[in-house]
Protein backbone atom coordinates (compact mmCIF):
# COMPACT_ATOMS: atom_id res chain seq x y z
CA UNK A 1 0.00 0.00 0.00
CA UNK A 2 1.57 3.51 -0.95
CA UNK A 3 2.23 5.93 1.69
CA UNK A 4 0.00 9.12 0.42
CA UNK A 5 1.25 11.99 2.22
CA UNK A 6 -1.25 14.30 3.90
CA UNK A 7 -1.30 17.29 1.84
CA UNK A 8 -2.99 14.88 -0.72
CA UNK A 9 -6.16 15.47 0.92
CA UNK A 10 -5.90 19.47 0.93
CA UNK A 11 -5.04 22.40 2.93
CA UNK A 12 -6.38 21.15 6.08
CA UNK A 13 -5.26 17.61 7.33
CA UNK A 14 -8.09 15.42 8.05
CA UNK A 15 -6.66 13.98 10.82
CA UNK A 16 -6.33 17.79 12.24
CA UNK A 17 -10.02 18.77 12.15
CA UNK A 18 -11.88 18.43 15.17
CA UNK A 19 -15.73 17.87 14.43
CA UNK A 20 -18.77 17.75 17.30
CA UNK A 21 -19.39 14.26 17.91
CA UNK A 22 -20.62 11.45 16.27
CA UNK A 23 -19.89 13.50 13.18
CA UNK A 24 -17.93 12.75 9.92
CA UNK A 25 -16.19 14.19 7.18
CA UNK A 26 -17.55 14.51 4.03
CA UNK A 27 -16.52 16.24 0.76
CA UNK A 28 -19.85 15.87 -1.29
CA UNK A 29 -23.17 18.26 -0.16
CA UNK A 30 -25.67 15.82 0.27
CA UNK A 31 -29.22 16.81 -0.15
CA UNK A 32 -31.84 15.79 2.17
CA UNK A 33 -35.39 16.85 1.32
CA UNK A 34 -38.42 16.34 3.21
CA UNK A 35 -40.74 17.37 0.04
CA UNK A 36 -40.45 18.20 -3.33
CA UNK A 37 -38.18 21.19 -4.52
CA UNK A 38 -39.89 24.31 -5.12
CA UNK A 39 -38.96 26.33 -7.85
CA UNK A 40 -39.33 30.30 -7.10
CA UNK A 41 -39.19 32.68 -9.77
CA UNK A 42 -37.31 35.66 -8.71
CA UNK A 43 -39.86 38.07 -9.64
CA UNK A 44 -41.93 36.50 -7.34
CA UNK A 45 -39.98 36.03 -4.61
CA UNK A 46 -40.19 37.91 -0.98
CA UNK A 47 -38.78 37.62 2.46
CA UNK A 48 -40.44 38.97 5.21
CA UNK A 49 -40.05 39.21 8.50
CA UNK A 50 -43.17 39.66 11.09
CA UNK A 51 -43.50 40.50 14.42
CA UNK A 52 -45.33 39.85 17.36
CA UNK A 53 -46.83 43.00 17.51
CA UNK A 54 -47.72 42.31 13.32
CA UNK A 55 -45.58 44.16 11.92
CA UNK A 56 -44.34 43.30 8.35
CA UNK A 57 -41.28 44.01 6.76
CA UNK A 58 -40.87 43.03 3.17
CA UNK A 59 -37.63 42.75 0.98
CA UNK A 60 -38.12 41.59 -2.53
CA UNK A 61 -35.51 40.09 -4.56
CA UNK A 62 -34.15 43.18 -5.71
CA UNK A 63 -34.66 44.50 -2.24
CA UNK A 64 -32.21 41.77 -0.79
CA UNK A 65 -29.64 42.37 -3.62
CA UNK A 66 -29.29 45.93 -2.67
CA UNK A 67 -28.43 45.28 0.53
CA UNK A 68 -24.83 44.76 2.14
CA UNK A 69 -23.72 41.33 1.95
CA UNK A 70 -21.09 38.82 3.52
CA UNK A 71 -18.94 36.29 2.49
CA UNK A 72 -18.39 33.97 5.20
CA UNK A 73 -16.87 30.84 4.98
CA UNK A 74 -18.79 28.16 7.18
CA UNK A 75 -18.44 24.73 8.78
CA UNK A 76 -21.70 22.75 8.01
CA UNK A 77 -22.81 19.74 10.72
CA UNK A 78 -26.12 17.65 9.35
CA UNK A 79 -27.77 15.83 12.10
CA UNK A 80 -27.45 12.63 9.69
CA UNK A 81 -23.85 12.62 10.63
CA UNK A 82 -21.76 14.39 8.01
CA UNK A 83 -20.13 17.64 8.08
CA UNK A 84 -18.57 19.58 5.42
CA UNK A 85 -15.93 22.16 6.67
CA UNK A 86 -15.12 25.35 4.86
CA UNK A 87 -18.01 26.08 2.70
CA UNK A 88 -17.82 29.08 1.17
CA UNK A 89 -21.33 31.59 0.64
CA UNK A 90 -22.51 34.91 0.25
CA UNK A 91 -25.69 36.39 1.67
CA UNK A 92 -27.24 39.14 3.83
CA UNK A 93 -26.80 39.24 7.37
CA UNK A 94 -29.63 38.46 9.66
CA UNK A 95 -28.19 41.71 11.52
CA UNK A 96 -29.03 44.37 8.92
CA UNK A 97 -32.56 42.68 8.00
CA UNK A 98 -33.48 42.89 11.43
CA UNK A 99 -31.94 46.19 11.83
CA UNK A 100 -34.83 48.52 11.28
CA UNK A 101 -37.32 45.76 13.01
CA UNK A 102 -38.94 46.73 16.90
CA UNK A 103 -38.94 43.53 18.79
CA UNK A 104 -39.01 42.23 22.63
CA UNK A 105 -39.62 38.50 21.11
CA UNK A 106 -37.46 36.14 22.17
CA UNK A 107 -38.61 33.03 19.98
CA UNK A 108 -38.39 32.91 16.09
CA UNK A 109 -39.94 30.57 13.73
CA UNK A 110 -38.23 30.36 9.75
CA UNK A 111 -40.33 28.95 7.51
CA UNK A 112 -40.46 28.49 3.42
CA UNK A 113 -41.75 27.88 0.49
CA UNK A 114 -43.21 24.60 0.45
CA UNK A 115 -44.21 24.44 3.78
CA UNK A 116 -41.29 23.42 5.99
CA UNK A 117 -40.67 25.34 8.90
CA UNK A 118 -37.97 25.53 11.95
CA UNK A 119 -37.69 27.14 15.18
CA UNK A 120 -35.00 28.89 17.24
CA UNK A 121 -34.47 31.44 19.70
CA UNK A 122 -34.65 34.75 17.96
CA UNK A 123 -30.87 35.21 19.43
CA UNK A 124 -29.29 32.53 17.78
CA UNK A 125 -30.09 34.67 14.63
CA UNK A 126 -28.50 37.74 15.95
CA UNK A 127 -25.19 38.58 16.51
CA UNK A 128 -23.23 37.61 12.86
CA UNK A 129 -24.31 33.95 13.54
CA UNK A 130 -26.89 33.93 10.72
CA UNK A 131 -27.08 34.81 7.06
CA UNK A 132 -29.95 34.73 4.18
CA UNK A 133 -27.25 33.38 1.67
CA UNK A 134 -27.88 33.27 -1.92
CA UNK A 135 -24.61 31.86 -3.42
CA UNK A 136 -22.43 28.88 -2.89
CA UNK A 137 -19.21 28.22 -3.38
CA UNK A 138 -19.39 31.96 -5.95
CA UNK A 139 -22.50 30.12 -7.96
CA UNK A 140 -25.97 31.47 -7.51
CA UNK A 141 -27.82 28.88 -4.88
CA UNK A 142 -29.44 26.11 -6.85
CA UNK A 143 -33.12 24.77 -5.81
CA UNK A 144 -31.72 21.29 -4.49
CA UNK A 145 -29.45 23.26 -1.75
CA UNK A 146 -32.52 25.57 -1.10
CA UNK A 147 -32.08 28.69 -3.64
CA UNK A 148 -32.61 31.46 -4.37
CA UNK A 149 -32.15 31.47 -0.94
CA UNK A 150 -31.64 29.91 2.29
CA UNK A 151 -31.44 30.70 5.93
CA UNK A 152 -27.61 29.79 7.19
CA UNK A 153 -27.15 29.08 11.15
CA UNK A 154 -24.34 27.67 11.24
CA UNK A 155 -23.26 26.49 14.58
CA UNK A 156 -27.09 24.73 14.75
CA UNK A 157 -27.54 21.25 13.40
CA UNK A 158 -28.17 22.42 9.80
CA UNK A 159 -32.06 20.86 9.37
CA UNK A 160 -32.07 24.68 11.47
CA UNK A 161 -30.81 26.26 8.33
CA UNK A 162 -34.26 26.22 6.17
CA UNK A 163 -34.04 25.83 2.54
CA UNK A 164 -35.93 28.27 0.33
CA UNK A 165 -36.70 30.75 3.29
CA UNK A 166 -39.25 32.90 2.60
CA UNK A 167 -39.93 34.70 6.22
CA UNK A 168 -39.14 34.76 9.78
CA UNK A 169 -42.28 35.27 12.43
CA UNK A 170 -41.07 36.28 15.60
CA UNK A 171 -42.88 34.93 19.17
CA UNK A 172 -43.17 35.69 22.10
CA UNK A 173 -43.60 31.85 22.68
CA UNK A 174 -41.39 29.06 21.43
CA UNK A 175 -43.46 27.06 18.28
CA UNK A 176 -41.42 24.20 17.45
CA UNK A 177 -41.17 23.39 13.91
CA UNK A 178 -41.63 20.32 11.76
CA UNK A 179 -38.89 17.86 12.66
CA UNK A 180 -38.85 19.38 15.86
CA UNK A 181 -42.58 18.13 16.79
CA UNK A 182 -41.51 15.13 14.89
CA UNK A 183 -38.90 14.16 17.42
CA UNK A 184 -35.69 16.07 17.01
CA UNK A 185 -34.49 18.20 19.48
CA UNK A 186 -35.49 21.60 19.58
CA UNK A 187 -32.35 23.67 19.63
CA UNK A 188 -29.91 21.50 18.00
CA UNK A 189 -26.42 22.04 19.21
CA UNK A 190 -24.20 19.77 17.19
CA UNK A 191 -21.54 20.19 19.78
CA UNK A 192 -23.84 19.01 22.30
CA UNK A 193 -24.41 16.61 20.36
CA UNK A 194 -28.56 17.82 20.33
CA UNK A 195 -29.72 15.37 18.13
CA UNK A 196 -33.39 13.77 19.08
CA UNK A 197 -35.43 15.21 21.93
CA UNK A 198 -34.29 14.30 25.43
CA UNK A 199 -30.64 14.13 24.20
CA UNK B 1 -36.84 17.04 -13.84
CA UNK B 2 -35.95 13.88 -11.73
CA UNK B 3 -38.45 12.41 -9.68
CA UNK B 4 -36.81 12.60 -5.82
CA UNK B 5 -39.50 10.97 -3.99
CA UNK B 6 -40.02 6.86 -3.64
CA UNK B 7 -43.21 5.07 -3.20
CA UNK B 8 -45.24 4.42 0.07
CA UNK B 9 -44.12 0.59 0.12
CA UNK B 10 -41.22 3.00 1.36
CA UNK B 11 -43.34 3.13 4.42
CA UNK B 12 -43.84 -0.65 4.68
CA UNK B 13 -40.27 -1.92 6.88
CA UNK B 14 -40.79 0.94 9.33
CA UNK B 15 -44.43 0.73 9.64
CA UNK B 16 -43.81 -2.74 10.15
CA UNK B 17 -41.41 -2.50 13.40
CA UNK B 18 -44.50 -0.92 14.68
CA UNK B 19 -48.20 -2.64 13.66
CA UNK B 20 -49.18 -6.33 12.96
CA UNK B 21 -50.93 -5.80 9.58
CA UNK B 22 -49.12 -3.96 6.50
CA UNK B 23 -50.65 -0.69 6.35
CA UNK B 24 -49.17 0.01 2.81
CA UNK B 25 -52.59 -1.39 1.80
CA UNK B 26 -54.76 0.44 3.93
CA UNK B 27 -56.56 3.22 2.71
CA UNK B 28 -55.66 6.75 3.55
CA UNK B 29 -57.71 9.68 3.49
CA UNK B 30 -55.79 13.11 3.17
CA UNK B 31 -56.66 16.02 5.81
CA UNK B 32 -55.77 18.51 2.78
CA UNK B 33 -57.52 17.48 0.28
CA UNK B 34 -59.62 14.89 0.72
CA UNK B 35 -57.96 12.67 -1.65
CA UNK B 36 -58.30 8.36 -0.92
CA UNK B 37 -55.23 6.26 -1.92
CA UNK B 38 -53.71 3.23 -0.79
CA UNK B 39 -50.88 4.09 1.45
CA UNK B 40 -48.25 2.07 -0.97
CA UNK B 41 -49.52 5.17 -3.37
CA UNK B 42 -48.20 8.47 -1.10
CA UNK B 43 -44.91 10.49 -2.29
CA UNK B 44 -41.96 9.30 0.10
CA UNK B 45 -39.04 12.00 0.79
CA UNK B 46 -36.40 10.67 3.00
CA UNK B 47 -35.28 8.53 4.55
CA UNK B 48 -32.94 10.88 6.58
CA UNK B 49 -33.95 12.91 8.66
CA UNK B 50 -37.32 10.61 8.34
CA UNK B 51 -39.88 9.36 6.40
CA UNK B 52 -41.90 12.44 5.04
CA UNK B 53 -44.83 10.73 2.89
CA UNK B 54 -46.90 13.08 0.90
CA UNK B 55 -50.54 13.10 -0.46
CA UNK B 56 -50.22 12.21 -4.28
CA UNK B 57 -53.21 14.46 -4.78
CA UNK B 58 -51.62 17.73 -3.01
CA UNK B 59 -48.49 17.14 -2.20
CA UNK B 60 -49.49 17.68 1.64
CA UNK B 61 -47.74 15.72 4.21
CA UNK B 62 -50.18 12.80 5.50
CA UNK B 63 -47.31 10.85 7.35
CA UNK B 64 -44.14 11.64 9.37
CA UNK B 65 -42.17 8.76 10.58
CA UNK B 66 -38.57 9.26 12.52
CA UNK B 67 -36.50 6.52 14.03
CA UNK B 68 -34.59 7.73 17.26
CA UNK B 69 -31.93 5.50 18.53
CA UNK B 70 -34.80 4.40 21.21
CA UNK B 71 -37.91 5.37 19.63
CA UNK B 72 -40.17 5.67 16.78
CA UNK B 73 -41.98 9.00 16.23
CA UNK B 74 -45.28 8.81 13.89
CA UNK B 75 -47.12 11.84 12.95
CA UNK B 76 -50.73 11.19 10.93
CA UNK B 77 -52.48 14.15 11.47
CA UNK B 78 -52.61 15.09 7.94
CA UNK B 79 -54.64 11.63 7.62
CA UNK B 80 -57.99 11.90 8.18
CA UNK B 81 -58.60 8.38 8.74
CA UNK B 82 -57.11 4.77 7.63
CA UNK B 83 -58.98 2.40 6.26
CA UNK B 84 -57.49 -1.17 7.61
CA UNK B 85 -58.54 -4.27 5.26
CA UNK B 86 -59.33 -6.90 8.11
CA UNK B 87 -60.60 -10.64 7.77
CA UNK B 88 -64.14 -10.82 8.13
CA UNK B 89 -64.90 -11.47 11.72
CA UNK B 90 -67.61 -14.12 12.00
CA UNK B 91 -66.54 -14.80 15.79
CA UNK B 92 -69.61 -12.14 16.74
CA UNK B 93 -73.22 -13.09 17.72
ZN1 LIG C 1 -54.13 15.74 -0.48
Amino acid sequence: MAIVSRGFFGRRGEGDVKLPPGQYLTHDFPVLSAGPTPRIGLDRWEFTIDTELGETHRWSWADLMALPSETPTLDLHCVTKWSKLGTGWQGVSLDVLMEDVETAAEYALAYSYGGYTTNLPLEDLLDGKAWVAYKYDGDDLTPPHGGPARLLVPHLYLWKSAKWVRGIRLMNEDWPGFWETAGYHNYGDPWLEQRYQGD
Amino acid sequence: MSIDYLDGNALAGPLGELFAVDLTVAVGTCAGCGNSGPVAGLRVYGPAPGLVGRCAGCEEVMVRLVRTPDAVWLDLRGTLSLRIPMPDDQQGG
